[in-house]
């Protein structure tokens, strides 16, 4: 990795960035609250923190995605009044978003020019994008084919091409969101060297990640955010990657979960080197191996989005097995032996999904009927034609009234439950039928914290009865109080594992962020 | 983003009830336009409708069309499919309803018949679903360009058939030879004249009474049935049915089969009741007037009765708007069926939004009265 | 032989006659789809332009002014396309439903209301037609054998709006991709996020695509009935607006391919009416609804992939929502 280098020359002048007392509601949730950042000209900041903790929504505000409600924004110490990308663009902002903004049937120089085309005629403006796009390939170091079909092209690549979109618009500060996420290492070691010419060159970078290494090897200075507010400003070289996660996870109150020492006994499910690849080919589970014993609870810690999801799609049927094994109650499916999800139910498999309102539940349904989601099939809810709505009501009833949900009206839309109610219905109707496997995904995600003990303990009751759970949980203080054997995901892979009681909000910090230096070489593979 | 939505009665009765409005205010600025008074056409079309018995009779006759083709694109429309088709499926379904009455009229009555006659103009209708479904469902392609252009199809092969195979021998007109009386659906004029009530003739017959059980048989299905469930869940949430295990393709050719076969049935209506015979363009625009009644009628059994009566008053008070008063074409209820679809169909997200905040604005009052 | 050549120039040059208007909304449905908004209003606004042209020429008795109408009215109903779609999101597929249906109803009505001709508007004659052109020398190389007939007879003799719609594919080509506005274009209907964040503004971009589809959809309309016929006939347009439709994506949304297939459905169309009574050897009469399916027929074997691939703009059909 990169050694830091600690360039300060901007003593004298004012920051490129400042922003003041930003504030920024999406309906009930304070994305941002009164958050106070400056970047230093010509520095790389790095901006850390778990999800939802509020970077995206603060980097959107600077590029004029989305518009505070509150606040001021100085660049170059001059008040700039950003409504709009064209705004930001104009006061010399340049953005490479996560998911990156390229057209992928455009050739790279179209891509390049889109927006900020000098002349009204392509051809012109093509000659002169063609000359100062070598100009700024050669300054830089950032070589690619102008005439390169974008979309062919890999992705560290792409990558590439959004920075020199950015810089074509001569941006003098750049913000990079999450930027590493899909590069291989490689190519990850080929963007620091991009950033340090370009911070060499006078150029503020604002990197957005959440991985403790990065910020290490190429910040100047790293702000920490949490719930929405800045936590705390260091200079890199002043801080360590320990006390960094601890600020990223912060010492929140202690969830205790009342519940006894596990006894695991057989293994009720089994994946065996499960890979998942997306339709664009990209690796999203990479050779995936874990057993799950009865009367345990095993808890996936990670950032979103490093293959969670789609272990939890894999698991219950969701999306088809593409390599490897599963062995669900000694059944075996694998890219030969497809099942759906209403198969996997008939396993004895529950599953409470990640996201309620994109799987979980229709929210334009009745409770009742979405009490019955995966068992519509079922005998109970069935006559011979006709399903019988009545047993559905009373179906829904009964869960609702084991799980105290409120209002306890199966009629009523579950659009118009409130999230926690909501989770408790999911839950209900997973648990209720005592799977023998149980997975859940972010059990208590937009959950008030009346619900959040009711919930861990029913999956509590059902481990102590003998049932195997799997959480996954971008929440570390869940994970660690609720679950009994923890392992770690980064990036499709498993990186880490240890039980709940070695596990500390630091050591599984450094591994979500894939910084486990020591021990990680340890733990990978070892991954029973 | 707000937890709080409309009430479930704004939104299924007052919002629709809005748009309608709407549309029918800018159509009174056609009748403007042509320098005529809306008054005095709302005044002809609605003694026009349901004046006197004949004109309820057709009234009642246009809305039974209404009711099949507007069933069959809100089915369709729960699944989150998009069917242009009706009018092509209506066309087939016609065929089939047609050939089986054609082959068998002659050895049993229309009680008989009328079993085998909705099987054949099902099975039809489903087959002219089905490849645009297939193609949805397995290849990608579009339902709403396959269905547009299998309406075309279908009417180029009616054209051949009866012009070249179904033509009465000796005949100059293309259409199939008339169905025997006895097997063709008896008119209500018959029906009533047989417990002693007398009224007059119009093409309204027994199929009303078939659209009507479609009715019950439809809100049955999607309600109350588990392919319904399957058909509503993809409609809202294409994730949560792959998550519930459902085999989503399967259920969308299924949809798509059974919107076109109860498009076919238009054919009972016309062929075997009103023409008693096959012939060209019967179904007349039907099949598109169902996306106005479907969009109209919020896709509810009920909904689609209401707005199938609101416009077979149309169609049948604006022939007499226009008997009446020659300077106002018919084709001003063709102009009220584009708005209705334009205000309740494509403009929905144009007044929703106002409502809400109007509401919202009253409820906050409220609760503010309460603390 | 020499009468088989002259069967062949016959129908062509009818082929080209029934492209034009096929050509025009093929190009129109071309700006509109390629910045990702559906277009199956062609056919309403090729019908209300009919209408305003043959209205208005009707009563000024210039056909150039009868064709501005043309694409006055189409324009409006483009921009009300646009006000459901792109500024209310709403659905784009409806809402060109709604157009069609508005159009063919209100023509009609009005039509029937302003002339009493029972939907026609009176028969054009004089400056309120466009007449066929002699292009130049097209009588002296007549007699020349082969391309002296192809030059006065296929080439030459067809209206101005003909010309123009023959003009308007490089043009179309041109604007597409040799412009900014075309760069931006294509890229508004594959990725209207990439435009916004390149600090362009979706919006204005896509209405000036439908504005340019209203332009030529008019263009289209005054070819029926000031150029083609000699008054507008109620549902004139007679489902060529879906033709174009199909051609346009027969054409993979792309100028010359686009043409191509307009030439071909157009060629299909010319030959129908040819070949109509006539016994082909070996096969005997082909029914002419069948010619008259064939472009539908295509298309469909075209979208389910089994002759390549038709791969339609990536955002097509999804309004564009800034904030979730």
């Amino acid at each position: 990795m990169l050694t830091t280098q600690n360039t300060q020359q901007q003593d004298s002048l004012s920051p490129a960035i400042d922003l003041r007392k930003i504030n920024k509601s999406f309906g009930p949730v304070h994305a941002n609250k009164d958050v106070d950042l400056i970047v230093a000209k010509g520095s790389i900041h790095g901006i850390i923190g778990e999800n939802g903790a509020g970077k995206s929504t603060l980097m959107s505000i600077l590029y004029g995605f989305y518009e505070a409600d509150s606040g001021e924004i100085l660049v170059n110490g001059k008040l700039a009044s950003i409504t709009s990308s064209k705004d930001a663009i104009r006061a010399g902002i340049g953005m490479v978003h996560q998911h990156f903004m390229l057209i992928e049937n455009f050739t790279v120089l179209e891509n390049v020019m889109l927006g900020a085309e000098l002349s009204s005629s392509l051809k012109e403006s093509k000659i002169s994008a063609r000359a100062e796009l070598a100009r700024l390939s050669e300054e830089f170091g950032l070589a690619v084919d102008p005439d390169a079909i974008t979309g062919d092209l890999a992705v560290g690549l792409q990558q590439r091409v959004e920075i020199l979109k950015a810089l074509y618009r001569g941006a003098e500060i750049l913000i990079l969101d999450e930027p590493t996420g899909v590069l291989t290492p490689q190519e990850v070691k080929q963007l620091f060297d991009i950033l340090n010419a370009l911070r060499a060159r006078g150029v503020s970078v604002m990197l957005i990640t959440h991985k403790l290494q990065e910020i290490l090897a190429i910040t100047d200075e790293v702000t920490v955010m949490r719930g929405g507010t800045m936590v705390a400003s260091r200079e890199t070289s002043k801080t360590t990657k320990q006390e960094l996660a601890e600020l990223m996870v912060g010492r929140k109150v202690l969830l205790e979960v009342d519940k006894s020492v596990a006894q695991p006994k057989e293994v009720l499910l089994e994946a065996d080197n499960l890979t998942i690849k997306d339709s664009a080919g990209i690796t999203r589970l990479d050779a995936v191996s874990l057993k799950v014993h009865a009367g345990e609870i095993l808890g996936i810690a990670g950032v979103s989005g490093n293959g969670q999801a789609e272990l939890l799609d894999v698991l219950s049927g969701i999306i088809p097995v593409q390599e490897g094994n599963i062995h669900l109650n000694g059944t075996t499916i694998n890219a030969k032996n497809v099942l759906n999800a209403k198969d996997f139910r008939h396993l004895s498999l529950g599953h409470v999904a990640e996201d309620r309102h994109k799987q979980g539940m229709v929210t334009d349904f009745s409770a009742r009927e979405c009490a019955i989601m995966g068992f519509q099939d079922e005998p109970e809810f069935n006559g011979r034609i006709l399903m019988d709505n009545k047993a559905v009501t009373d179906h829904c009833v009964s869960l609702m009234e084991e799980f105290d949900v409120r209002p306890a009206n199966p009629h009523l839309k579950a659009a118009n439950f409130s999230g926690g109610n909501q989770q408790k219905l999911c839950m209900a109707r997973e648990i209720e039928r005592q799977p023998k496997v149980l997975l859940v995904g972010q059990p208590t995600r937009g959950v008030d914290i009346g619900a959040i003990e009711f919930i861990h303990q029913q999956i509590v009751a059902l481990r102590d009865a003998g049932n195997a759970v799997l959480v996954v949980s971008v929440e570390l203080e869940e994970v660690m109080s609720l679950c009994d054997r923890i392992i770690v995901m980064f990036e499709g892979r498993i990186v880490g594992e240890m039980a709940a009681s070695d596990a500390d909000a630091q050591k599984l910090g450094l591994l979500m962020g894939n910084a486990g230096s020591d021990d990680q070489a340890s733990t990978q593979g070892a991954s029973s | 983003m707000s937890n709080k939505t409309l009430p479930t009665w704004v939104d299924v009765g007052v919002l629709p009830l809005i748009n309608v409005c709407l549309a029918f205010i800018v159509s009174g600025f056609v009748i403007l336009l042509i320098g005529e008074s809306p008054l005095e056409a709302v005044k002809y079309i609605v003694t026009g409708a349901f004046g006197y018995d004949e004109g309820i009779g057709y009234t009642l006759f246009y809305t039974t069309n209404f009711i099949f083709t507007g069933l069959a694109v809100s089915i369709a429309f729960h699944a989150g499919l998009f069917n242009i088709g009706g009018e092509g499926q209506a066309y087939i379904g016609g065929l089939g309803v047609g050939l089986m009455c054609l082959s068998l009229d002659s050895f049993m009555p229309w009680w008989a018949l009328l079993p085998f006659a909705i099987a054949a103009g099902g099975a039809f209708g489903a087959a002219w679903a089905f490849i645009p479904a297939y193609l949805q469902a397995y290849r990608g392609s579009h339902v709403v360009i396959t269905t547009i252009m299998f309406n075309f199809i279908a009417s180029a092969l009616m054209v051949y058939l009866l012009v070249n195979v179904l033509i009465e021998p000796g005949s100059m007109a293309p259409q199939s030879r008339s169905i025997m009386e006895a097997a063709t659906l008896p008119s209500m004029q018959n029906l009533f004249a047989a417990i002693g009530i007398d009224i007059a003739n119009s093409p309204l017959n027994v199929s009303i009474f078939l659209a009507m059980i479609c009715c019950v048989l439809v809100w049955l299905l999607l309600w109350h049935t588990r392919l319904g469930y399957a058909i509503r869940m993809i409609g809202f949430n294409e994730n949560a049915a792959v998550y519930s295990g459902i085999n989503t393709r399967r259920i969308i050719v299924i949809t798509m089969c059974i919107s076109g076969a109860i498009s076919a049935l238009v054919g009972i209506n016309e062929v075997m009741g009103a023409q008693e015979r096959i012939l060209l363009d019967f179904v007349a625009g039907a099949g598109f007037t169902g996306i106005a009644v479907a969009l109209m009628g919020r896709n509810h059994p009920v909904g689609i009765v209401i707005a199938s009566l609101l416009f077979g008053a149309l169609k049948q008070g604006g022939a007499e708007l226009s008997f009446e008063n020659p300077d106002i074409p018919n084709n001003i209820v063709v102009v009220i069926e584009g708005l209705v679809i334009l205000f309740c169909g494509a403009l929905t997200l144009m007044t929703k939004p106002s409502m809400e905040k109007l509401f919202l604005k009253f409820y906050a009052k409220k609760e503010n009265a309460n603390v | 032989m020499s009468e088989f050549i002259l069967i062949l120039l016959s129908t062509l040059d009818s082929t080209i006659r029934v492209s034009t208007p096929l050509i025009l909304c093929a190009m129109a449905g071309l700006f509109s789809e390629r910045s990702g908004i559906v277009d199956i209003g062609l056919e309403g606004k090729m019908l209300g332009g009919a209408f305003a042209a043959a209205a208005v020429a009707s009563i000024t008795g210039s056909a150039w002014i009868g064709l501005s109408a043309a694409i006055g009215v189409s324009v409006c109903m483009a921009l009300l396309h646009g006000f459901a779609c792109i500024t209310h999101k709403g659905n784009q597929v409806v809402s060109g439903l709604a157009i069609n249906i508005l159009a063919s109803g209100l023509t009609v009505t009005l039509g029937i209301a302003w002339f009493h001709q029972g939907g026609q508007t009176p028969l054009l004659s004089g400056d309120a037609r466009f007449y066929s052109i002699d292009l130049p020398g097209a009588l002296a190389v007549a007699d020349v054998p082969v391309i002296g007939a192809i030059y006065s007879q296929l080439i030459s003799g067809h209206n101005a709006l003909v010309y123009l719609a023959f003009f308007t594919v490089p043009v179309t080509w041109w604007i597409v991709y040799q412009t900014r506005f075309g760069l931006r274009l294509r890229a508004v209907g594959e990725n209207p996020q990439a435009v916004d964040t390149a600090g362009i503004s979706v919006f204005w971009l896509r209405y000036r695509a439908v504005i340019c589809a209203g332009i030529l959809c008019g263009i289209a309309g005054a070819y029926l009935s000031t150029g083609q016929n000699a008054a507008f006939i109620r549902e004139m347009s007679a489902g060529k607006g879906y033709i174009a439709l199909a051609a346009l994506i027969f054409g993979k949304w792309r100028p010359k391919a686009a043409l191509l297939a307009c030439l071909l459905f157009g060629f299909l169309e010319a030959l129908t009416v040819r070949l109509e009574g006539v016994d082909l050897p070996l096969i005997g009469q082909v029914p002419t609804q069948l010619m008259q399916a064939l472009p539908y027929i295509l298309t469909v074997v075209l979208l389910a992939g089994f002759i390549g691939k038709a791969v339609a703009p990536k955002a097509i059909g999804v309004p564009y929502i800034k904030e979730r």
